[in-house]
């Protein structure tokens, strides 16, 4: 890789290292739990300023400003608040807070007493996915570890504070990482994600207190953010896309793997052919999903037009587009949750896209209508289109089905079902369209598609 | 233009506080509400009719179906001066729109709160909603229950496309699965908008319903060996939007198109709860409730639903009996008068006064004598053998007329019998007071006090021998507690509409009707008079009490060598000008201008008795005491 730019680890800092365990002594040995006990003495408004000055954004999905997140909490209503670590990372193409917590859980920890202690929090919940027994296992582990330590538990170093962490294993379901559905999901209901108004977390979450949820890596970043300070943080990264960000990409090309680059100062195409080093033999690239797959896809080879600050615009490549909230969002996509799918010429999009919705589908908790109906609906259509009986109006109907769902929902996933077959359609809309044809040529030894 | 909305009925017991209004604009009309006020109630109070499934104006809002949305906005403010922002292009206030639609159900009335229903946008998502939820729908209506008063269906057809899109194959889902002894679910056309689970966790308290599985294959269950049960289960039919919660006993038998909707009242329990009855040529299929905020919401009791079968039931008393002969009905009046006459002893014939004598001849014979009557208790002598049965069971017009009957016959209060009717009460709407008309009883002055449990003293004054013999109106006395031989003992006369060993030792039967049949009002236990007319016509050889009370009333009234009696009225109106005149807790009221929803009345010291009833639905004993208390000073 002579041509790679150098990955800026903050996350990762130790992570593959020769001899690093998830073990406490390792930890401490590298300076863990140093932030934590400097920090214990400041003022809880303090830490939350560092936080504020950082411009953390999320890292979960939708990249709301942390400090923002954390300045909501209804900090008045004298109930206990609570923090929930959202570690169900199920978006599909995300593999980054499993790594954290398999590599390095106290990081983790870390990071979640300083929040704790930042927003006088005495009771913390890391909310794990289900599939992830072993990470469950390291964390109760690591939290067994702290305690014995006095990171954690009563009494937190002498400061006459208390604060306990809980793992709770998720019973495996996509919704589970809507903060609302894991709420829910955590106090031992179905994870049916609320209405907001009026049950925003940060008022009336996890039993009716207030509540923060913050990603696995959110939280892992402000260990740093309180080490280093929030300015000197903010310097990292681009304006308003402060920090490092996680990319895991995945699919067709030579190197996948979660890379650790500083928000905005990789372009996507430098991340795929120079860090990930470019397609397979052979192949060409034909799309990138940027943040986990209900994140709008992008195809090789696409211009947009983006307006500058002084309102004239300029024209950006798709490879150059910088690997920052913003940026992407102007795109029309979204930074998401980091992971990156590839894929080269071997695919069909339609074939995809037929994964994509029976993966939405299945993982649609039914509530609410548009979701519930819609993610099926364009399932089926798109299964059946895989099956040989595609039609050439399933490409206007599919479409009109996706734009029914999204701004309808009590939670993100209208669009996070939704989105895959709107670009999907506005970008590879011919394959949808000629797809009977396409579909009549394909090999009988082929594999079966779903 | 601003107009004063009708504000949201307060809860009964809490005394009503001025609520603080805020105007809101629902499709550029402005109107005042109270603040935090529901958006999709107040867009009723405009006029505005926003489409919903899962909402339901005594749940919870789930927010769920989707089929509410609406654009939201609010005045947009100067950022200096926190003032209104001025549109010029309207010269009106600029609103700032939420960019998404916003579910009206969880729309909280805000200041200068702003509404628009009408657009595109909400047209579309309407449309969008409706395409969806009709995609995995059966579309069965012609073989469905709800067809004629099912949500689905009515929103399908003013707000859905008209044609569909979908050429996929349906899910397949359970189709009939025995949610409890009452219940049928149809899970094909269940839209799971979650009613039914809200009703059973948050109303019924009997959390055994919830969803299994997921997204469109979500299937709604019982909890496992919980069957869905409760004496409330029904009201789950009666909420669910669409076909899929059916009743067992309802199912398949009528069209709702064809049945007369009747207003009723639910006889099991002194809660009243308001019902309807729905009937057609004469039959009674179903009976479910019917809204009153400030009794039973929108609930019943599955118990109360089945009380039309008592209509046709094997013991019904269909013809009148004269010492267990079939008579006429003038010959069992007859001998009923004697045996009344000759307990009570002859009237005095002095006493008779020839205007009384007259008005025997109106139409309101019996009221009018009655109100016109000498002093009863000079008339007749020997009262001690004659001895009342009255029933809190009984209308507010019969106990008026029996009680009318027993001061004309000088039955002495220590010889009016009221049988109470107890049992646990349920917390909602049923009540330790399972009759519905206790305070009826007492306001009309039929009784002087609450009922008693058991007629003690009316069996002991029949083994005395004192106690010779007894009008009783509805009763079954052996489940008061007489013994068959104590029955042998005295002349009954039975008014009633079902056999009971009562009826079988009476020397006069005379059969009488239903609740279904009839016409009349009863006092719940918030002291609040109820009205309700009859669903059907009465079955052949039945009498309606009122006319039955009246002949006889006429009949003792009457001087002995007056006129025979004339034929009794159906007069309900003028015994309630009797009423109104001779009761002062009914002044002023008219039997046709009690409202629907009922009319609250001010028992002065009768709401200090010691009622029977705990907490229910919308009532607290202390409460409801205290506020009758203060509404006197």
């Amino acid at each position: 890789m002579p041509d790679a730019p150098q990955q800026r680890r903050i996350i990762f800092q130790h992570i593959d290292e020769p001899g690093y365990t998830p073990g406490i002594d390792c930890y401490l040995r590298h300076g863990g739990y140093e932030t934590l006990r400097r920090a214990v003495t400041r003022p809880p408004a303090e830490l939350r300023d560092e936080v504020k000055k950082s411009g953390l954004r999320g890292r979960g999905g939708a990249g709301f400003p942390c400090g923002v997140k954390w300045g909501l909490v209804d900090r008045k209503s004298g109930k206990p608040i609570y923090l929930i670590v959202n570690a169900d990372e199920s978006e599909p193409g995300t593999f980054k807070d499993r790594y954290i917590i398999h590599q390095d859980p106290h990081q983790l920890i870390e990071g979640v007493m300083l929040s704790c202690f930042a927003n006088d929090v005495k009771q913390a919940y890391i909310y794990i996915r289900g599939e992830m027994p072993r990470g469950a296992r390291i964390l109760e582990n690591a939290i067994a570890e702290a305690r014995a330590k006095n990171f954690a538990g009563p009494d937190i170093l002498g400061t006459g504070r208390s604060c306990e962490i809980h793992v709770h294993r998720g019973a495996g379901a996509y919704i589970c990482g809507e903060e609302t559905g894991l709420i829910e999901s955590l106090e031992g209901k179905r994870a049916n994600p609320r209405i907001k108004p009026p049950y925003f977390p940060a008022v009336l979450g996890l039993y009716q207190c207030p509540t923060i949820v913050n990603n696995v890596e959110t939280l892992c970043h402000v260990k740093h953010i309180i080490a280093m300070g929030g300015a000197e943080y903010a310097k990292i990264g681009t304006p308003n896309n402060t920090g490092t960000r996680i990319f895991g990409v995945s699919g067709h090309v030579r190197r996948p793997g979660a890379y650790e680059y500083e928000c905005g100062k990789i372009t996507l195409g430098r991340l795929l052919y120079d860090v990930c080093g470019g397609p397979l033999p052979g192949r060409e690239l034909k799309a990138v999903i940027p943040g986990g797959s209900s994140a709008k896809v992008l195809r090789f080879g696409e211009k947009f037009t983006l307006k500058n600050k002084d309102g004239s615009t300029r024209e950006l490549a798709m490879e150059d587009i910088p690997l920052d909230f913003d940026t992407l969002a102007a795109c029309g996509t979204m930074g998401g949750s980091g992971g990156l799918i590839v894929m080269d010429d071997s695919v069909s999009m339609v074939e995809a896209l037929a994964n994509i919705n029976a993966f939405y589908a299945h993982e649609s908790c039914g509530q609410c209508t548009p979701c519930r109906e819609g993610s099926l609906w364009m399932k089926k259509i798109t299964a059946r289109m895989v099956r040989g009986a595609a039609r050439p109006e399933d490409a206007a109907l599919l479409k009109s089905v996706a734009a029914q769902i999204p701004g309808r929902t009590i939670c993100a996933m209208g669009e996070g079902c939704a989105w895959p077959t709107q670009s999907f359609l506005a970008k590879f809309g011919a394959e949808f369209e000629n797809y009977y044809e396409t579909r009549q040529n394909r090999p009988a030894d082929a594999l079966p598609l779903i | 233009m601003t107009a004063p909305a009708a504000t949201p009925p307060a809860p009964a017991a809490a005394p009503a506080a001025a609520p603080d209004l805020v105007t809101v604009n629902i499709d550029g009309h402005a109107l005042a509400v109270p603040r935090g006020a529901n958006m999709l109630e107040a867009a009723r109070l405009a006029g505005v009719d926003i489409p919903r499934y899962c909402y339901h104006p005594k749940l919870a809002p789930a927010g769920n179906c989707r089929m509410c949305l609406v654009e939201t906005g609010a005045p947009a403010l100067d950022p200096a001066t926190r003032q209104p922002l001025i549109d010029p292009a309207t010269g009106g206030q600029k609103i700032n729109w939420m960019p998404r639609l916003q579910i009206a159900c969880a729309t909280a009335a805000a200041p200068g709160l702003h509404l628009r229903t009408t657009t595109q946008a909400v047209r579309d998502a309407r449309e969008a909603v409706t395409e969806f939820l009709l995609v995995n729908h059966p579309l069965d209506c012609p073989i469905c229950d709800k067809a004629g008063e099912c949500l689905l269906q009515e929103q399908a057809a003013a707000h859905g496309r008209g044609c569909s899109r979908f050429i996929e194959r349906k899910n397949v889902k359970p189709k009939r699965t025995q949610l409890g002894p009452r219940v049928m679910l149809d899970d094909e056309r269940c839209i799971l908008c979650a009613r039914c689970i809200r009703f059973t966790r948050d109303i019924a308290k009997q959390d055994v319903l919830g969803f299994i599985d997921r997204g469109s294959h979500s299937t709604l269950a019982c909890r496992a060996g919980r069957p869905l049960a409760h004496n409330y289960s029904l009201n789950t039919v009666d909420i669910c939007p669409v076909g899929a919660l059916t009743s067992t006993d309802f199912r398949f038998k009528m069209r709702v198109w064809f049945l007369k909707q009747t207003d009723g009242i639910d006889t099991e329990s002194s809660a009243g709860v308001n019902t309807t009855v729905w009937s057609r040529e004469g039959v009674i299929y179903r009976i479910t409730p019917r809204r009153n905020d400030a009794v039973n919401d929108t609930w019943m009791p599955d118990s109360g639903r089945i009380l039309h079968k008592q209509i046709r039931a094997e013991n019904r008393l269909l013809a009148a009996k004269v010492n267990g002969q079939p008579a006429g009905l003038d010959a069992a009046l007859d001998e009923a008068v004697r045996l009344l006459k000759k307990a009570a002893g002859a009237p005095s014939r002095s006493d008779g006064s020839p205007g009384a004598a007259a008005t025997t001849t109106t139409a309101d014979a019996g009221v009018a004598a009655s109100g016109t009557a000498p002093n009863p208790q000079s008339a007749i002598r020997n009262p001690q053998s004659l001895h009342l049965v009255a029933s809190t069971r009984a209308t507010v017009e019969e106990q008026y007329l029996a009680k009318k009957l027993a001061d004309a016959l000088a039955i002495p209060a220590a010889a009016r019998h009221l049988p109470a009717h107890l049992a646990a009460g349920d917390g909602l709407l049923l009540t330790a007071d399972r009759a519905p008309n206790t305070r009826g009883a007492l306001l009309t002055g039929l009784a002087a006090g609450l009922p008693a449990p058991a007629l003690a003293a009316l069996a002991a004054d029949i083994d005395a021998g004192r106690a010779r013999t007894l009008l009783v109106i509805n009763e079954d006395l052996a489940a008061a507690g007489l013994t068959a031989a104590q029955l042998a003992r005295v002349r009954i006369i039975y008014i009633g509409t079902h056999a009971n060993p009562a009826a079988a030792a009476a020397r006069v039967v005379l059969p009488a009707r239903t609740v279904f049949e009839k016409k009349g009002s009863f006092v719940n236990q918030q002291f609040r008079l109820q009205r309700f007319d009859p669903a059907i016509p009465g079955l052949a050889g039945t009498t309606d009490d009122l006319v039955l009370l009246a002949r006889l009333l006429a009949a003792v009234t009457a001087p002995a060598a007056g006129p025979a009696p004339a034929a009794a009225p159906h007069g309900i109106n003028a015994i309630w000008r009797s009423l109104a005149a001779d009761t002062p807790v009914f002044a002023g009221i008219e039997y046709a201008t009690i409202p629907p929803g009922g009319l609250p009345l001010a028992p002065g010291p009768l709401a200090a008795l010691p009622f029977p009833e705990g907490e229910s639905l919308h009532y607290k004993p202390q409460l409801f005491q205290l506020a009758k208390t203060d509404a006197e000073k």
